[in-house]
Parts: C-alpha cells; sequence; structure tokens
C-alpha cells in the first residue's frame, strides 16, 4: 500500500492511541503501589507520600493466593500438555493424510467435530471422568488436555501435511527407513513452522485456560494462576483490592515478558492458523 | 511404505485415540444421553426422555441469556470487525512505528480472559464511581462493558489476520486502479474489500463463536450481576449445573442446545464462506 500524506501526523496520531490502548494495563500497574483502601475510592490518582505503600501489596498477594506454586503448577501443566499435543497430533495428522483410508478420514472428521463444540458439552462429565480415572492432578491434565485440544492441532497439522511432496518420504524409505524414522528425521523436521503455530495457539490457551484446571484439579492441593486470581475474589465479602492488584500485575508480567520476546513468532503464527482455520 | 504405515497405527494414532476418548468422545457421549435423565451424579440417573428439554424452555434466565448472548455476539462482530479492519487499513501504510503498533494492539490477546475481567472491572468501576455507580449496576452496564473489553481484546487479534490479507493484495493490481482513476473509496470496495474476503469470513466467524463461548470474561466481569441478569450462555449453563441442586439434566440439556447454535452458525458460516469465496 502507498504511504501515507503525512507520516509524522500518523506517526504521532497511532502513539497517542496506543497509549490510550494500554491505559487498563497502566492503571493495574499504578493501583498496584497504592493502599488497598486508596485502589477503590480514587483509582486515577498516582500514588502519593499518604496511598503509596511500596511492595505490601505484591507481598499479601503471593501470600495470600501462594502465587508462587500456582505459578509453578501453570508452568508444568502448559509446558507439558502443548509437548504431548505436538509430539501426539503430528504424528496422527501425518499418519491420516498418508494414509488415506476410511478408518483415517472417519477420524478426521471426528476430529473436526471437536472443534465446533463448547467446552459446557462435556464440562460435567469431562470433570466426573477425570476425577474416575484418578486424572485430577496436572500430570493427568497433560492426558485430558491432548485430548480435548486435539482437534485443532490435528486440523493445522493435516492441512500442512497436504502441502509436503511424498518424494523425501519415498527417498528415506528406500534408503531403508522405517515410518517412525522416517517421520522423526525427515517429516518433522519439515513441519517445523507448523509445529510452531500450533504451539502458539496452544500454549496462549493452556496457560489461561480457567474452567478445565479449575473443574478438574483438587483445589486443596493444585491451583494455577487464573484459578489463584478469581481465588481473591472468593467469598469471604471485602475483596483485598490492593492484593488483587499485585496478584493481577504478577499474573501479566511474565506473559508480556514472553510476547516481547516472541511477538513475530506470535503474530505469524496467529495468522498461519487462522488461514489454515 | 504406506502399506507397511497402516500397521503402524498404534504408535502414531493409538495415544492421541486413546487421549481423544478420554477427554472428548466419553464425556461427549455420556453428556448427550445425560441431558434426558435426571441426575444428581453422573452413577445415578433416571431416564425422563425429553423433560429436561421442556424444562429448559420454561427456564427464564435461560431464554434471556440466549438474547443476550445473541445481541452480544452480533454488537462485538460487527465493532471489532470494523474497528479492526480500519486499523488493519491504516497500518498498512508504511510510517514510522506502524509495525511496533501492530504488536502493541496485539498485546491483551495473551492475557487470560479473568486477568482482562479484573483489570477491567477496575476501570469501568471506577469510572462509573463518579455517579455513584458501578458495572452491576443493570444488565446494560453489563453488556456494554463486556463489549468494550471483548473489542478491546480481539481488534488487535482480527487486525493481525486483516493485515496479513491486505499484504497479500498484489500492489500492482492498487496502482492499476489509480492509474484507471479510482478514487481511494471506488480502489476500497470494488478492488480491496473483495480480495479480503477470505479474511472476513475467518474473522466474521471468529468473533461469533467467540462472542457465543465466552465464559472467563464474564464471570469476572459480572459474573451475572444483578440477578443474574447480565449471563451470557456459557455462564448460564455452569450456574445450572453447579448452583442449583435437581437441575444437572436441565444444564446438560441446556449444553445441548448451545452445541446446536454453535454447530449451525459454523456450518452456516462455512458454507457462505465458500460460496463467496469460489
Amino acid at each position: 500500500m502507498r504511504d501515507p500524506k503525512h507520516p509524522k501526523l500518523w506517526t504521532v496520531l497511532f502513539a497517542i492511541v496506543a497509549v490510550a490502548y494500554l491505559f487498563p494495563i497502566l492503571l493495574v500497574l499504578i493501583n498496584s503501589f497504592k493502599g488497598k483502601v486508596f485502589v477503590s475510592s480514587e483509582p486515577f490518582a498516582l500514588p502519593n507520600a499518604e496511598t503509596f505503600v511500596g511492595l505490601e501489596n505484591y507481598i499479601t498477594g503471593i501470600a495470600k493466593t501462594d502465587f508462587l506454586s500456582s505459578f509453578g503448577w501453570s508452568l508444568v501443566i502448559t509446558i507439558g500438555s502443548a509437548f504431548l499435543i505436538l509430539l501426539c497430533t503430528s504424528m496422527t495428522a501425518w499418519w491420516i493424510v498418508r494414509t488415506d483410508n476410511r478408518f483415517a478420514k472417519s477420524l478426521y472428521i471426528v476430529f473436526l467435530f471437536n472443534l465446533v463444540v463448547p467446552f459446557q458439552m462435556v464440562m460435567f462429565t469431562l470433570s466426573w471422568l477425570t476425577d474416575y480415572l484418578g486424572l485430577g492432578n496436572p500430570f493427568g491434565l497433560w492426558i485430558v488436555y491432548l485430548g480435548f485440544g486435539a482437534g485443532l492441532a490435528v486440523f493445522i497439522f493435516t492441512g500442512f501435511v497436504k502441502g509436503i511432496p511424498t518424494e523425501i518420504e519415498e527417498a528415506a524409505t528406500i534408503d531403508g527407513c522405517g515410518p517412525v524414522r522416517t517421520f522423526f528425521l525427515v517429516v518433522l523436521p519439515i513441519m517445523k513452522p507448523a509445529v510452531i503455530t500450533v504451539a502458539i495457539l496452544e500454549v496462549m490457551w493452556l496457560w489461561n485456560d480457567y474452567l478445565l484446571p479449575y473443574l478438574t484439579l483438587d483445589m486443596r492441593k493444585y491451583k494455577t494462576v487464573p484459578i489463584a486470581v478469581q481465588y481473591l475474589k472468593g467469598g469471604y465479602g471485602t475483596v483485598d483490592m490492593g492484593a488483587m492488584m499485585g496478584v493481577l500485575v504478577l499474573a501479566m508480567i511474565p506473559v508480556i515478558i514472553f510476547y516481547l520476546f516472541s511477538q513475530k513468532h506470535i503474530i505469524k503464527g496467529v495468522v498461519a492458523g487462522a488461514v489454515k482455520g | 511404505m504406506y502399506r507397511s504405515l497402516k500397521r503402524w497405527w498404534w504408535l502414531f494414532t493409538g495415544p492421541t485415540i486413546a487421549a481423544f476418548i478420554i477427554g472428548f468422545v466419553a464425556p461427549f457421549a455420556l453428556g448427550v444421553y445425560l441431558s434426558f435423565t435426571k441426575f444428581t451424579t453422573v452413577t445415578k440417573s433416571r431416564w425422563v426422555g425429553l423433560d429436561n428439554y421442556a424444562r429448559l424452555l420454561s427456564d427464564d434466565t435461560f431464554l434471556h441469556s440466549l438474547w443476550y448472548t445473541a445481541a452480544f455476539a452480533l454488537v462485538t462482530t460487527v465493532v471489532i470487525n470494523v474497528v479492526a479492519f480500519a486499523v488493519a487499513y491504516m497500518l498498512v501504510k508504511k510510517f514510522k512505528g506502524s509495525n511496533l503498533y501492530r504488536s502493541v494492539f496485539f498485546m491483551p490477546n495473551l492475557i487470560g480472559g479473568i486477568v482482562l475481567g479484573y483489570v477491567w472491572l477496575l476501570l469501568l468501576n471506577g469510572i462509573l464511581g463518579h455517579w455513584a455507580r458501578s458495572i452491576t449496576y443493570s444488565a446494560t452496564y453489563g453488556f456494554w462493558g463486556l463489549v468494550i473489553l471483548v473489542c478491546w481484546q480481539q481488534i488487535g487479534y482480527m487486525m493481525v489476520i486483516y493485515i496479513a490479507g491486505l499484504q497479500s493484495i498484489p500492489g500492482e493490481l492498487i496502482e492499476s486502479a489509480e492509474v484507471d482513476g479510482a478514487t481511494p473509496r471506488q480502489t476500497l470496495r470494488s478492488v480491496i474489500i473483495p480480495l479480503v474476503m477470505p479474511s472476513i469470513t475467518v474473522c466474521t466467524f471468529l468473533t461469533i463463536t467467540n462472542g457465543f463461548k465466552l465464559f472467563d470474561q464474564n464471570l469476572a466481569l459480572t459474573n451475572g450481576a444483578p440477578s443474574r441478569q447480565s449471563e451470557l450462555l456459557a455462564l448460564n449453563i455452569y450456574n445450572t449445573f453447579y448452583g442449583r441442586t435437581g437441575f444437572e439434566g436441565v444444564g446438560q440439556a441446556k449444553a445441548v442446545i448451545f452445541l446446536i447454535i454453535v454447530a449451525a452458525i459454523s456450518l452456516l458460516q462455512n458454507r457462505f464462506a465458500r460460496s463467496k469465496e469460489a
């Protein structure tokens, strides 16, 4: 597209819009340094000598929610589930495309159906089943997430595999590779762009998911970050708004740092996912 | 090679299928069955036929949340797509910082729905506090509060998809339209919009289904207050399951209806998209 007529004006205009866009996040950051009473009574004021409390909100927030252990469990669940999803569904997708028999086709259709089913449909029965099978812990969730998240991953991977020419794989077979070695030594490296796409979409979902872990995990032992935030709201009458602000900032910081380092991949991944989806 | 591949089905598809049965197929089948029963736990159920479906029709909270959600999905779909397209249209022009602004507008999507809900609760209640009111004052406040939150969150996501669509248009096409004397508006309407149609269909699909499935933000921002008036469908189903004993079957029946609505939208959208792109 053509360059704008007054590029400087556009830069200034967008700079103002961007700051306004980030204002909600900045507001939480500002309020995280104010005493809990002042968060509600004067949310838009900057901290001053009277209202400034330093890191007190962060300390009470971490203590009240056991934030560090929630953060750890969120990491365990997200990394483990994402790894399992990438490994298993990429294999399944390749098998579906290359085998292409009736079984493979019907399998693909069932995975497609998984894409349109909202979580509420399986909410009650899934939480019962995970409990029944003893999967209600962070490691059991790896399997549950592989199951419920398989649809999207298989869909994107099959779309990608269809575009890979079979000659390279055939050459590998002639050189004596079996299906397993062909997949891991030849196909998987070719699938790298799709793997990054799926990894991004799944991690965004897994890290932020609230309801599935809330309904399946044993809440006395394990909480994830979104659950810790929601627990702070609790049922005990007034919310400690100061601690809430501290925890919100703590919940956002890692995500924002992660984004700053990998934004190019994230944006590319989202676009690639949308084009396939 | 492909003949031998068939024999490896257990390794390539086995783990995924096993997990898929646990995480999806079994709970889904069981869920459909339970929607025709009266139950308190999964193992204690009694067949009641269509009774649950009849009861949800007389459930005012469900009918209200159905309309509330439909209106919400409609408003957010229109606003998000119009604004996202406009921002994308401006950001594909090269000026200083246009890449940076792209990153800024996308960022809210990385932050979870629960956290976003409480971020906006602070801001919206802060503003409404000037009139001594809060977001839970009425369902209308809750509605527009949620609309603002969701637009703020998703505009960046759709913008990124629109930018990709706009960048895939060959520059010569737009130049030749200009050489032929087309005004910018004519170029937009007759050249650009038809060519980004695939992006438009993807984005409308995503925004409609996101609108219908929205849960976390609703829970954090209003939790349905006042008196379940700002409850979207997903939250209404959740509250039927876990808030009212004896209504589990009705909750499951609601979930089936919910699935049918979302699936129907997906199908219609898909058919419409194909007819436009062909």
